[in-house]
């Protein structure tokens, strides 16, 4: 039975570790910024155990030990009474040492933190929108400017500055395994540099609620060497692929006659809406709507069939449109790599 | 007994507001977006007002989300470019009392879907026919037609002047940061 009960635990907390890994943990830092909090989480989490440890053993001997017998307990015991002032002041400042310690720590975490971007090359704007991630690639050249959703390319090894912002409510960015988090607020641009040490995808998360579908906020960042990802950046900038079928042909065209013009982009034809996510190179993402399915012919379908049963109070609306028509805008969607 | 009371009541009050903010996302209607059968005038012989044949006009006039989300689809679909925030603009103010072409949420659902002749987009099949109702209900909240309990607020940024939190930092006036 004990011995049932001693692998139960053990496996528990197998699995429960097994959560720290993974393309989405503040305990597997994959940038010198996670590693940098990541060091001082388990410093602060081991010294403050250590602290309790001794706490509880202190209050514990007492309890357990059998008071001394003392003759007369009225009279003052001078030495005694010493003694004890010495061990508690002895415990307060230790205690105030430590406290002033691990400031100083988080302190000097932090300045390293705001050092990591200092000398960065690549400027991301990324704006927060109900439920999805809008970003957008700065460049002196405007043609070089490039606007994309829920997926960051990056290149691996480099420092990369985001400036946040928000169109409507409060969002958090967060990709744990590269960074800590910093809100996205409406009216304000905040900065937050991050840096991947090795190419790899990370997982990030809205981290501020931010109303119905905030659990269905999610990005990628994709780290890649430079030259991958100079090549990716040049890629999305050309216009979208022309529909190869006929089957995609006529879904261009009902895309152009449906409501979907009104919110969507899609470069190099007339669909210019800004208020929803860009669509140009939707099939070359791994995920749709902000992380919530995988990409796939199947899921699109899915989510333009009926996207408020994906993401229910989704700000992309039921269009009504029958098998045929859906299938045309599937295959025509399916080809913009 | 009198506890319990005191109790339950309030909270069924509470329940009853829950109306005010139902969600229904999903178009009921097996019928294509802008296929209802609404009158483009209330004008029959007989004198007899055509009644609407579904309950979207009910449901939607005194809902605070759809009105709410009207008010967004208001700015989505550019209709401020010609309309301004309400105020008028190329196009005729919603904010007033005059109405060209009817105040009711069926006239205005026909105007935003078939568009009027002096200039006004028809936008069939270019909004779901949900959101048009959505919409139609957001324009006759301009001018008051919706309950205040449920129409969306004015924005920030429309406010004589700037809220709270965008006030300008006294200690910093003047200085650049
Ligand atoms: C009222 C505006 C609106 C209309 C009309 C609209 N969409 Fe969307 N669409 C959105 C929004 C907003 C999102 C982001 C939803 C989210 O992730 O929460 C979205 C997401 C998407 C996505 C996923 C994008 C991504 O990066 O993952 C696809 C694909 C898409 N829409 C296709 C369509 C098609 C096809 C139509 C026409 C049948 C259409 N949309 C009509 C607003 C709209
Ligand atoms: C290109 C400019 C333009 C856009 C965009 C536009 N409108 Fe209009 N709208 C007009 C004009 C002009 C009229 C007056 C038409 C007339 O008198 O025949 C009008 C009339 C109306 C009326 C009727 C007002 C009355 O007094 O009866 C309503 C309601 C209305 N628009 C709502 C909207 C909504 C909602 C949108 C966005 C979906 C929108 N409009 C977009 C130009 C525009
Ligand atoms: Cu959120």
């Amino acid at each position: 039975m004990k011995r049932f009960a001693s692998i139960a635990f053990v496996t528990a907390i197998a699995l429960f570790l097994q959560g720290c890994a993974g393309w989405q943990s503040a305990l597997d830092p994959k940038g010198p910024a996670a590693s940098e909090l990541a060091w001082l989480i388990w410093f602060f989490t081991g010294l403050c155990a250590a602290v309790w440890v001794l706490v509880m053993i202190a209050l514990a001997l007492p309890l357990m030990m059998r008071p001394r017998e003392r003759a007369e307990p009225l009279v003052v015991d001078a030495d005694a009474d010493n003694r004890k002032l010495r061990v508690v002041l002895t415990a307060v400042g230790l205690t105030a040492v430590i406290l002033v310690g691990l400031t100083l720590l988080s302190f000097f975490a932090n300045r390293t933190l705001a050092a990591i971007g200092s000398d960065a090359a690549l400027t991301i704007r990324v704006t927060g929108h109900q439920w999805w991630w809008e970003v957008r690639y700065e460049d002196a050249t405007p043609s070089h400017i490039l606007t994309t959703a829920n997926e960051i390319h990056i290149p691996a090894g480099e420092p990369v500055r985001l400036l946040l912002t928000s169109t409507d409510v409060i969002h958090s960015f967060w990709v744990p395994s590269l960074s800590g988090k910093l809100d996205l607020i409406p009216g304000r641009m905040n900065v937050l540099d991050i840096k991947a040490d090795k190419p790899g995808v990370y997982r990030g998360q809205c981290a501020e609620f931010c109303g119905a579908q905030h659990a269905n906020m999610g990005t990628f960042i994709i780290a890649e060497p430079r030259e991958k990802f100079d090549a990716w950046w040049n890629d999305q900038l050309e216009p979208a692929a022309a529909p190869m079928s006929d089957e995609a042909k006529t879904g261009e065209n009902l895309f152009l006659k449906r409501p979907c013009v009104m919110c969507h982009k899609i470069g190099g034809t007339p669909a210019g809406g800004t208020v929803a996510p860009d669509l140009t190179h939707i099939a070359s993402r791994q995920t749709l709507a902000a992380g919530t399915l995988t990409m796939s012919r199947g899921n699109l379908a899915a989510w333009i069939a009926d996207p408020q049963g994906v993401k229910p109070g989704s700000h992309m609306p039921v269009v009504d449109l029958n098998g045929d028509e859906l299938n045309a805008i599937v295959a025509y969607l399916e080809g913009l790599k | 007994m009198r506890c319990a009371v005191a109790v339950l009541f309030p909270v069924v009050l509470m329940l009853v507001a829950c109306q005010r903010e139902e969600r229904d996302t999903r178009p009921q209607s097996a019928l294509g977006s802008g296929e209802q059968p609404t009158p483009v005038t209330t004008l029959v012989p007989g004198g007899q007002r055509p009644s609407p044949t579904d309950n979207k006009a009910a449901s939607f006039e005194a809902n605070a989300f759809h009105l709410s989300e009207g008010k967004r689809l208001f700015g989505w679909f550019n209709c401020s470019g010609c309309h301004a925030n309400g105020g008028g603009g190329m196009g005729p103010a919603l904010m007033d009392e005059k109405w060209i072409y009817g105040s009711s949420m069926e006239s205005i659902h026909a105007t935003i879907r078939d568009g009027r002749p002096n200039g006004m987009p028809s936008f069939r099949d270019k909004i779901p026919d949900d959101q048009i109702w959505e919409l139609a209900a957001f324009v006759r909240s301009l001018s008051g037609k919706a309950p205040s309990s449920a129409a969306p607020s004015r924005n920030d940024d429309m406010m004589a002047h700037p809220s709270e939190n965008r006030m300008p930092n006294a200690a910093t006036l003047g200085k650049s940061p």
